[in-house]
């Protein structure tokens, strides 16, 4: 009668240990944990894009700040040259610019001067373009490598955002969707 | 001879080559020590099992840069750390803040550990009274009263 209770340990044990075999194969709670390792939740999301004032890339003597990012729906893509998945990453922007897509870009941590002779040889898919050599704005959108892609509405505020290069896949499943939603809610704001 | 000194000495200075090397320079001791608790405790976003104090990624070298500002800045630990969440998440923290979603992380060890000895308490008494009553109870009625008689005899010899 008395063994029986030497058997909680290892029934406890077992139980724990399906427990985290099944949390392991969940597939959402693989996404809440951010089990690949690459793609962390960003902790800004719902948060507008914080203060800052920055240089423009390519348009000298210009100061950038949060508020010219306000009033349209758009893509602010985190990016540098020395970066080579931005690199995969740029004839897809020039494609989404052609077709209408507002993306603007954070030049993180890099030469500017290289930075200007890589939007002339590859173009320019960016209206605005911040120069950003410090990373200060990158630390303070939670910046943590590039490309880093952010999703921001016509109020400033950030929706999304996605870490890693965007190509066709990426914005059919889910940058692309979600931009659709955020340019209906603003016509439909816009309206009445 | 000579040789093997110098063996020995690149072996025990190479730990040293581990961590991050920057020059900040702060006002006080005490600044420059909490500098290195709290990048120890932030975790850095890129290389995730490193704490910032030891990663030589970019963006540890960038937060320990904000670090040692808001050092400058006289803000207390607790804002810096704050700071740090806001802007990277939950995730930067290597000492997890206590919210109800962490209680089973803080106190469960400690839980367990209790529980383990209140089973090990109660399995001990258990026994111990178990010994003491089958230390008379194996004997039969018989076996007893001859075991009296014979103590009894022991007695008066």
């Amino acid at each position: 009668m008395r063994r029986s209770w030497m058997l909680i340990p290892l029934v406890l044990f077992v139980l724990l240990l399906a427990l985290f075999m099944k949390t392991l194969n969940d597939k959402k709670t693989q996404q809440d944990l951010a089990i690949d390792p690459s793609a962390l939740p960003s902790a800004l999301i719902g948060k507008p894009v914080p203060d800052f004032a920055l240089p423009s890339l390519d348009e000298p003597g210009r100061i950038i700040s949060q508020d010219d990012f306000k009033g349209q729906v758009a893509l602010i893509n985190v990016w540098a040259t020395w970066c080579p998945t931005c690199r995969a990453e740029h004839s897809f922007f020039n494609k989404l610019a052609e077709q209408g897509v507002v993306i603007h870009g954070v030049n993180y941590k890099d030469n500017s001067e290289a930075a200007r002779r890589w939007l002339d040889e590859l173009g320019n898919p960016y209206q605005l373009n911040v120069e950003d050599p410090q990373g200060s704005l990158g630390v303070n959108l939670g910046v943590y490598g590039a490309p880093e892609t952010f999703l921001v509405d016509t109020a400033g505020v950030i929706h999304y955002k996605y870490i890693g290069a965007v190509d066709d896949r990426v914005w059919n499943d889910e940058l692309g969707p979600r931009y659709q939603a955020l340019l209906d809610r603003a016509g439909q704001e816009a309206q009445p | 001879m000579s040789r093997r000194i110098w063996l020995v000495l690149l072996v025990l200075l190479a730990p040293m080559a581990l961590a991050a090397i920057d020059t900040y320079d702060f006002e006080t001791e005490e600044q420059r020590k909490r500098f290195y608790a709290i990048s120890s405790e932030l975790r850095c976003p890129k290389c995730q099992n490193q704490n910032i104090a030891d990663s030589d990624a970019p963006i540890a070298t960038d937060l320990r840069r904000e670090v040692h500002r808001m050092l400058g800045e006289g803000r207390s630990n607790r804002e810096i750390v704050d700071f740090m969440v806001e802007r990277y998440g939950e995730f930067v923290r290597y000492k997890p803040a206590l919210t109800p979603a962490t209680m089973v992380l803080w106190f469960a060890p400690a839980a367990m550990l209790l529980g383990g000895f209140v089973f090990l308490l109660v399995l001990l008494r258990r026994r111990q009274r178990a010994l003491r009553a089958s230390a008379t109870q194996h004997l039969s009625k018989d076996e007893q009263q001859r075991l009296q008689s014979l103590l009894e005899r022991e007695e008066d010899a």
